[in-house]
């Protein structure tokens, strides 16, 4: 048994991980897998994609307007080169899905990524030292969460203008707290242990403890908080640009399409709306899945 | 043997809670000499901890080292900076904890765990780092310990985990080990083997040790010397055979009496009557009287103040009990 172990913990780390309990659990998974097949599709297809389409629905050049109007291949008077259809200024929308999925993941990726930084750091310093940091920080924190995320986003929106940037910005400005909560309530518990306090007798410094002891420790609830946090924000920045304080109209995320399509959607062209909003659902559908499984496997107490 | 490793002087730590404040160490002497084992014994709340974290000042909010000195080989580290603490921290004075279990970080393996003191306190390369570990954890009584660098704690037994904890602690070759309850998280046998260990260890490299227990029977076998704490005073302190078989503080009997002895299993053991008082509202006179078998009505109003009894030998009691001998 001793020797059985030993062995294990030398092995590469590609082997370790597909022995380990959680790659086995989400191997008898199903919607874990069916989460992570979507995830990594949609991502695929975020990045490849704009090779395969039929037209760059951003190049005017491309865009034909006798083209528009045009429904669904499958429907009477469809064209079988624009698969989903065209909207009124004659764009393909499985191309303008395609692209717009781009901005969309994007703006999920990348503002987790940022909010997660910046609410990390933020709950690290402000759980490890506690003190006056702590109440201030708090109660900013106490502050923004009694506001509808949505609100709040809308709000910072119209005060910095349209644009991606701004899109970022906002959604880091909303999206922090959460990870500040939730991070500052682990550190609290993290802090306690006595390796913590064994390593403050050995004469590290605190910012080593703090990022070598306590972050590794708590990083499991952040990687959970992330993957939820990221269809969260697909989502958030779908609504801003629906509600038309997004993404710029030259760049259309998919909540835009959903926006541009909807206007019209009672002239009859539903499909301009609909299957961008499709996507959208299957994205966060996907990332969703994901985030369920990781919580239930990573967080001990559902266990 | 006769230099003053550590002398700890009018030492105060309080802890100001809304409640009131809390003198959880209150005005305490002692000095250690290079190489000797010292031993602070007492009931839970008595200040043991608090003592041996102050020495190292890692008293946490809302605790604060309300005045003293803490000479450490000639140095006041009252007036050392954070700075200046974190390189003694570890290099100079290590601490050992109570509970193995956690004293570990669950997410690295011991040898990254024990290379971080050697990293931040000695300039030794990668290789010798390795060497060192390896030597330390053989020192330990750690079979194979080149495979058993690479493993998790979790991988470790309770006593074992101990053991590398002591390797880690002696890792930079500190002048001063302070060793907080280390083993009163393992099993009696491993208790033994532990406690032998630290002491083979300790003298072997000729450092100074701080043994913090409630176990008597621990700190008799093991010091050269004992504080005796209760509520925040040191009560008696001298050499530990004076204080196991001449002591003279109503106290130190008290804990004594209360070891169980296989020679006279027919009698009820002794006890102290009652408990450890509010540490908000203590007792005016001598803390030890509301359980003190002897007091009288001086010790209620005044504070004993500590005298000498015999040489190196000190007593706070009006009425230390000498001549009465009733150790059975």
């Amino acid at each position: 048994m001793e020797n059985l172990k030993l062995k294990e913990s030398s092995q590469p780390i590609i082997s370790r991980i597909l022995k380990s309990e959680i790659f086995h659990n989400y191997k008898k998974n199903l919607p874990a897998i069916i989460g992570s097949i979507i995830f990594v599709i949609t991502i695929l297809i975020a990045i490849f994609g704009p090779f395969f389409t039929v037209q760059n629905p951003y190049d005017l050049a491309e865009i034909s307007l006798s083209d528009s109007y045009i429904p669904p291949s499958w429907v009477d008077g469809g064209d079988s080169k624009f698969l989903l259809g065209t909207d009124v200024q004659g764009r393909d929308i499985l191309s303008a899905i395609v692209y717009g999925s781009r901005i969309s993941m994007f703006i999920g990726i990348v503002g987790m990524l940022f909010s997660c930084g910046i609410g990390t750091f933020i709950g690290l310093i402000s759980g490890y030292f506690g003190g006056k940091i702590d109440v201030l920080v708090m109660r900013i924190a106490d502050i923004q969460l009694s506001f509808p995320t949505t609100l709040l986003a809308i709000f910072i929106m119209t005060m910095f203008g349209r644009g991606i940037d701004k899109i970022l910005i906002a959604l880091t400005m909303v999206g922090w707290v959460r990870y500040a909560r939730t991070v500052r309530g682990e550190v609290l518990a993290v802090k306690k242990k006595e390796f913590i306090e064994a390593s403050k007798a050995m004469g590290l410094p605190d910012f080593t403890i703090i990022f070598r002891h306590v972050l590794p420790n708590i990083l499991t609830s952040v990687v959970v908080l992330s993957t939820i946090q990221v269809g969260r924000f697909i989502l958030t920045e779908a609504t801003l640009s629906f509600l038309g304080v997004g993404v710029p109209i030259t760049k259309p995320s998919l909540g835009l399409l959903v926006k541009n399509g909807f206007d019209v959607m009672f002239s009859g062209l539903w499909w301009a709306s609909v299957f961008p909003g499709l996507y959208i659902m299957i994205i966060v559908f996907g990332v969703n899945l994901l985030g369920d499984f990781l919580r239930d496997e990573l967080n001990p107490k559902l266990k | 043997m006769s230099e003053n490793l550590l002398e700890v002087k009018n030492l105060k730590t309080y802890f100001h809670t809304f409640k009131g404040i809390v003198k959880a160490v209150d005005d305490i002497d002692f000095d250690l000499k290079k190489g000797e084992i010292l031993g602070i014994v007492g009931e839970s709340g008595g200040g043991k901890s608090v003592t041996g974290f102050s020495i190292i000042k890692l008293i946490e909010e809302p605790g604060i080292i309300e005045s003293g000195e803490i000479i450490f080989v000639g140095q006041d580290l009252m007036k050392k900076s954070e700075k200046e603490m974190e390189k003694i921290r570890g290099k100079e004075i290590s601490m050992i904890f109570q509970d193995p279990m956690t004293s570990l970080n669950p997410l690295f393996t011991i040898q990254m765990q024990m290379e971080e003191a050697l990293k931040l306190h000695t300039n030794l390369n990668e290789n010798q780092r390795r060497e060192r570990c390896i030597k330390l954890l053989k020192s330990v009584g750690i079979s194979n310990p080149e495979d058993r660098l690479k493993n998790y704690p979790h991988q470790f037994s309770g006593g074992m985990r101990q053991r590398v904890i002591i390797a880690v602690a002696m890792s930079a070759n500190p002048k001063l080990i302070i060793a907080d309850e280390p083993t009163t998280a393992l099993d009696v046998t491993i208790q033994a083997q532990i406690l032998k260990l630290l002491k083979k260890l300790v003298r072997k490299n000729n450092c100074s040790l701080i043994l913090i227990t409630h176990d008597l029977a621990v700190i008799s076998e093991m010091t050269d010397r004992i504080n005796v704490m209760y509520c925040g005073k040191i009560v008696e302190q001298g050499i530990t055979k004076e204080i196991i078989n001449n002591n003279y503080h109503p106290y130190t009997r008290g804990l004594l009496n209360s070891i169980p002895r296989f020679s006279n299993n027919n009698k009820r053991l002794e006890v102290i009557e009652g408990i450890v008082p509010n540490m908000f509202d203590l007792p005016k006179g001598c803390k030890f009287a509301p359980r003190c078998k002897y007091k009288k009505h001086k010790c209620e109003v005044i504070e004993p103040q500590k005298i000498e009894i015999s040489p190196e030998h000190y007593v706070s009691c009006h009425f230390p009990l000498i001549g009465d001998k009733d150790n059975e």
